[in-house]
């Protein structure tokens, strides 16, 4: 496996709207080593999803294709698990009763009973949420639901971990918890991880190379830039850690000066802006900085 | 609430006061008390000013009276039915005595069914029609959620059906019932068929298009995941289509079993199944100066049951649901 754990290959996608083509994705190529977190990010409506969509098997590229340990992608499987933004827990189904469900698809043939309770029981520690295992979605917080979603995802001992902004709805006291607590998980397990992310900061703290894609229509992968911090990290020694400024530093100018959303663009793409506002502020924040950052800037608009 | 029992029984009746004097009260008992006291007076009223060649329309006291008469008739009833029963177990028992050989005859009383007999028939029918119509609606209803090519193949079909009155299906199905349904003993009285399977083509449709709608609106993100899960189509619609559509189904049940039971009497009536319908049919037929009052009688009962059907179904919703937060009603 080495070097070619997941093979991302000339991956584009067009999509269908009402007659019209749209291309949203064009020429994406990205390698991962097995063990590797990798973030994407971008603004909205770049087709950071629909990258994750490809990877998961939900969606079907147009042309390129995606190849995990030797393995064409071809439809969605639990070794791709997906942990969505807003959790995605069966309401109807308890804590214990939703890891379950992934977790009898799963190994169902491989565990005895006995071994799967002890599985679900073990993931659901990982997560901490071993002390909410007969409540229902309902009754817990966001970033609890969340927990447990991560809990179903990993119990499936997917081969890729995918995450679709998991922690985009939380508070930031509770995300900065969900990211230490995905950090150890990941430290301990060694999964393979790709995140989709609109927070620079998590995407410098959490990743071994940050993917940055450049606006749609058509999109593609700017630059990767690589993140050596030593690991374990710990988000207030980082804080005033020049590296970790730095990385930051790279990732705004790629966001906010080389590829700033005009406004123009914002109408042409359908997806609504929900950080237009932030991108605004960050734009007069940014603008004088001069730092320039390293790797190929392919395709830049 | 807990410390009640703490409290000495001044308290108790300053607190009983204060709830009888607090909104939630008025509005729970009185107003609709009030309602139903207004209503029967302007019934009252007005009855005594209609004249029909069956005499007066019944007011609310007439009606009560038929009410005690119904009631009065079902209990003679019985006690002729016990009657016949313990006459005919007598002379079984004194003829087996004479010759342990004889060959003893056991006969079914026949009397007339009395009206709480007929009340029976009906809900006993309406659930039949209800039983089967649902047996083909909610599956049928999954498949046209979860495949729009079903449901576009299916939509003519359901808009063209749906508005047929049950009178309109009775003859078909009286004459369909009559050609295939020719055991020796039947086990079914065919009126009881008619009027069930009548029951059935009209309350197929809220069910099938409201589990319908259930399944195609559950949550993208759900089917997603069922899809990473890679579940099998038959765990996918147990573990997470059927529930999610469990609200919209119960609606769609609902409104089924309203419309058979306003269908039935209709049909009870023509199929003449030993039913309200029959009852409400005999007695228009009848004529007599105490028919109305009697129809009147049936027309609340009627009501009233379809009433306690909608809270059985609403009682059954709940305890079905998984979300126990939802406001029902």
């Amino acid at each position: 496996m080495g070097i070619k754990y997941l093979d991302i290959t000339g991956v584009g996608i067009e999509f269908d709207t009402n007659g019209s083509k749209f291309r949203a994705l064009q020429n994406v190529n990205l390698r991962m080593k097995k063990g590797e977190f990798v973030s994407l990010i971008g603004h909205s409506g770049c087709g950071k999803s629909t990258v994750l969509n490809i990877v998961a098997g939900l969606h079907r590229a147009t042309e390129g294709g995606v190849v995990l340990e030797g393995k064409e992608v071809t439809e969605p499987g639990p070794d791709r698990a997906v942990v969505f933004q807003n959790h995605s827990l069966m309401p109807w189904l308890s804590v214990y009763e939703n890891v379950e469900l992934a977790v009898n698809q799963v190994f169902r043939k491989t565990k005895s009973r006995a071994e799967r309770r002890e599985w679900i029981e073990h993931n659901l520690q990982l997560v901490n949420m071993d002390h909410a295992l007969d409540k229902l979605p309902g009754e817990i917080s966001g970033g609890m639901k969340q927990r447990v979603g991560i809990a179903r995802c990993l119990a499936m001992q997917p081969k890729v971990l995918l995450m679709d902004e998991p922690f985009g709805a939380l508070d930031a006291l509770t995300r900065a918890q969900l990211q230490d607590s995905l950090m150890e998980i990941q430290a301990e397990l060694g999964n393979t991880v790709i995140m989709i992310t609109h927070d620079v900061d998590e995407a410098v703290l959490l990743s071994d190379r940050i993917v940055m894609m450049t606006n749609g229509p058509a999109a593609s992968i700017g630059e990767i830039l690589d993140v050596n911090l030593a690991r374990p990290r710990d988000r207030l020694d980082l804080a005033e850690n020049p590296e970790f400024v730095h990385l930051r530093q790279q990732v705004l100018e790629f966001l906010y000066a080389k590829h700033s959303q005009p406004a123009k663009a914002a109408q042409e793409t359908p997806q609504p802006e929900r950080e237009s506002a932030a991108v605004v502020e960050a734009l007069s924040a940014e603008e004088d900085s001069g730092a320039k950052t390293g790797g190929p800037d392919s395709e830049a608009a | 609430m807990s410390d009640t029992a703490t409290l000495k029984p001044d308290d108790r009746y300053q607190q009983l006061l204060a709830r009888l004097g607090s909104r939630s009260f008025i509005e729970g008992l009185i107003l609709p008390a009030l309602g139903i006291l207004v209503f029967l007076l302007a019934w009252q009223f007005s009855a005594n000013r209609i004249e029909t060649s069956l005499g007066k329309f019944p007011g609310p006291t007439q009606v009560w009276e038929q009410i005690e008469n119904l009631g009065a008739e079902h209990k003679r009833e019985r006690a002729k039915e016990a009657a016949f029963y313990q006459r005919q177990e007598e002379r079984n028992a004194r003829k087996l005595a004479r010759d342990p050989d004889a060959v003893i005859k056991i006969r079914n009383y026949t009397g007339k069914p009395t009206f709480f007999d007929q009340i029976i028939t009906s809900l006993l029918t309406v659930a039949a029609g209800f039983f089967i119509a649902n047996l083909i609606a909610i599956p049928l209803g999954i498949v046209c959620g979860l495949s729009a090519a079903t449901y576009k193949a299916m939509n003519p079909i359901i808009q063209v059906f749906k508005p047929v009155s049950p009178l309109a299906w009775l003859p078909l199905v009286t004459m369909v019932v009559s050609a295939t349904y020719t055991a020796e003993d039947p086990v079914f009285d065919k009126a009881f068929l008619n009027s069930a399977i009548t029951v059935a083509l009209c309350c197929l449709w809220p069910t099938l298009i409201n589990t319908t709608v259930g399944v195609t609106g559950i949550d993208r993100d759900l089917v997603n995941v069922s899809r990473v899960m890679a579940l099998s189509p038959m765990v996918h619609v147990r573990k997470i289509v059927i529930p999610a559509a469990i609200p919209m189904i119960f609606t769609g049940l609902r409104l089924s079993l309203a419309t058979g039971w306003m269908v039935l009497i209709a049909a009870e009536m023509l199929a003449q199944n030993p039913g309200l319908g029959k009852f409400v049919w005999d007695e228009f037929q009848n004529g007599s100066s105490n028919s109305l009052g009697r129809i009147m009688v049936a027309v609340i009962a009627i009501g009233l049951i379809g009433f306690m059907l909608d809270k059985l179904m609403l009682t059954l919703q709940k305890r079905v649901s998984w979300d126990k937060s939802a406001v029902l009603r």
